[in-house]
């Protein structure tokens, strides 16, 4: 692969390089969509190595100049920033076992695997780097159709140690791919509604939660001259950031961050979601733990406008769940139920117009807590589905 | 003022629940027995003037070694006015019986006194919620434990849960007590902090539980 560095120049060279951007499913870099691409503006983009010869081709025939940007080898580079850890005996070709929880260096072979065997339904899309550097990728699930669809936004893994959620996001594609062509329940959803998966969030606090302290929680990144690590990246968000639910220093665990937004990874969620937010209908967040299905607000008690729409679909949501195995969920707001909290990305999700925001609670309830067995992903995505 | 009526699934009813639970665990649990909520059926709080806040509280319980029979228990929480220095009173009454864990118990008794060398564990449940059968007494008597710890320590703004036992070890005694040295993690949900707590647990099967912090 290469990351090739464009300036275009004219108005025909940026509409040719739109026009390669969509037709040879290139990576755009920067900007992050093919309608900011401008002239006289940086042009990033990773051409996938068996493209390169015929992107080169193609932009000498438009008499377009390029520029090898700083990393002429992308895979290495890849294969550099990948956690170097006890390497996984897993095959990555063989089925993936999804009723165990995953490093993320297996996590991010599952991403290439699930789109390479699913490319007419799963792309894998560039949205940012962590703190230390690491890609964040989402999945697109999206069906082919000439009609401009509604979208779905998921994440998981905000918070390291809630392995069930990454555990959770996994469960959910696999069950889509596998069953999209055979549920008319899926199909029917999958015409009308586009879905973007972000697997893992916090993907630095995640590996440190594999590698040192399996109850971290925040991101990585140091403040205080190295002292001191972590923002909790529920409270980062610009949703009355800093007001209520929060630290201020850095040592505690619900450190908010220097500002709004503050944290790289917050930052990608943030700037991506407001490119789409006329397209966005619904904003879910996966946590664990409490068998929680929470609305807006947790910063106020104030009830959000669309509040009994938003409830009544919760409870609808709340009932269809425990008639798989029982398992109760508590419906309510944030702060009626659990506590008082700003910065959530839940509240922030809301507050720009995504009308339907909910945080998912997973199990249990506190008997395991943060360590939930691994016999009980299957029951848990099962009925969370 | 008289008793108002409260929401189960809101906070204020949840933690005084946990408080229960807590002192619950404390008093009837063991190696062979670990109680835990099932739900909070009804919750009431009156308000007692230059006295603290009293909850009233009927919860379903479950046994986790016995998960077919619900335990039915009432309780009354009191929070002190000014409570970050005592610990809530708390009274709960078991509705019926609970089953029976003597043979279970002396089962366990024999097992750890006949050990040549004292028992260490560390991570209870490990990173991927296993517990190892020979280790889930142990994993029940950290409960015993963590309830004395959640009980004496909460206030109307905490929640506690036993997030992991990291670390436990045997002590052997001249007397015919076992001693088990545990550091517990505990979770506080409206902090969010995860705490360690060092408390030293004494049991036998006739004389059940004694927990220092």
């Amino acid at each position: 692969d290469q990351v090739l560095h464009i300036v275009p120049e004219t108005i025909q060279q940026v509409q040719h390089l739109q026009l390669l951007c969509s037709t040879l499913m290139l990576d755009l870099w920067k900007p992050l969509l093919p309608e900011d691409i401008r002239a006289g503006e940086d042009l990033h983009i990773r051409v996938p190595a068996p493209l390169v010869q015929e992107m080169k081709d193609t932009l000498d025939q438009h008499m377009i100049s390029y520029r090898y940007i700083l990393i002429p080898d992308v895979q290495k580079l890849v294969d550099q920033n990948m956690p170097r850890e006890r390497s996984s005996h897993r095959q990555v070709s063989g089925d993936y076992v999804y009723t165990e929880y995953h490093s993320m260096e297996e996590i991010y072979q599952w991403m290439t695997q699930i789109q390479e065997n699913n490319s007419e339904l799963v792309t894998q899309h560039f949205l940012g780097k962590t703190f230390e550097n690491r890609t964040m990728y989402y999945l697109q699930i999206s069906q082919p159709s000439n009609k401009t669809k509604k979208i779905i936004w998921m994440d998981c893994g905000i918070h390291a140690r809630e392995w069930i959620s990454p555990a959770f996001c996994q469960w959910f594609v696999k069950e889509i791919v596998q069953n999209y062509k055979t549920d008319p329940k899926i199909s029917r959803f999958l015409q009308n509604l586009d879905i973007y998966v972000l697997p893992v969030l916090n993907i630095d606090g995640y590996i440190y939660s594999w590698e040192e302290d399996r109850l971290w929680r925040k991101n990585r990144s140091p403040y205080e001259n190295g002292t001191c690590y972590g923002t909790d990246l529920n409270r980062n968000f610009n949703s009355s950031w800093g007001s209520v639910g929060v630290s201020f220093n850095c040592s505690s665990i619900i450190f908010c961050g220097s500002g709004p937004e503050s944290e790289p990874e917050t930052k990608a969620v943030a700037q991506f979601i407001r490119s789409k937010t006329s397209d966005i209908v619904c904003y879910l967040t996966f946590h664990s733990y409490g068998q929680l299905l929470l609305t807006p607000y947790g910063s106020t008690t104030e009830p959000p406008s669309n509040n009994e729409e938003l409830l009544q679909v919760a409870k609808e949501a709340a009932a269809a769940l425990t008639g798989k195995y029982g398992t109760s969920y508590k419906v309510g707001s944030t702060a009626s139920i659990l506590y008082s909290n700003s910065g959530s990305s839940r509240d922030w999700a809301h507050m720009i117009g995504i009308p339907f925001s909910y945080t998912f609670e997973l199990r249990d309830t506190g008997t395991y807590g943060f360590v939930l067995p691994a016999d009980q992903i299957q029951p848990t995505c099962e009925e969370t589905m | 003022s008289p008793a108002m009526e409260l929401p189960p699934s809101h906070f204020p009813a949840a933690r005084a629940a946990a408080v229960a639970v807590g002192y619950l665990r404390y008093l009837r649990g063991g190696p062979g027995r670990g109680l835990e909520l099932r739900e909070l059926r009804r919750a009431r709080r009156q308000d007692i003037d230059d006295v603290g806040h009293k909850y009233y509280l009927e919860l379903e319980l479950e046994d986790v070694l016995d998960k077919d029979r619900r335990v039915s228990c009432t309780a009354e929480v009191l929070y002190h006015l000014g409570s970050t220095s005592c610990a809530p009173e708390v009274q709960v009454t078991v509705q019926g019986e609970l089953r029976s864990t003597e043979e279970a118990d002396q089962e366990f008794y024999n097992r750890i006194r006949s050990l040549e060398k004292e028992l260490v564990a560390e991570n209870i449940p490990d990173s991927h919620g296993n517990v190892p059968p020979e280790l889930e007494p142990l994993h029940l008597l950290a409960w015993v434990a963590s309830g004395y710890v959640i009980w004496q320590n909460s206030t109307e703004n905490t929640k506690f849960h036993l997030a992991q036992v990291k670390h436990v070890k045997q002590v052997k005694r001249n007397d015919e007590d076992l001693q088990f040295d545990y550091v517990l993690l505990l979770h506080e949900m409206v902090s969010q902090e995860v705490l360690p707590w060092q408390v030293t647990v004494l049991w036998h099967p006739q004389h059940g539980a004694r927990v220092s912090q």
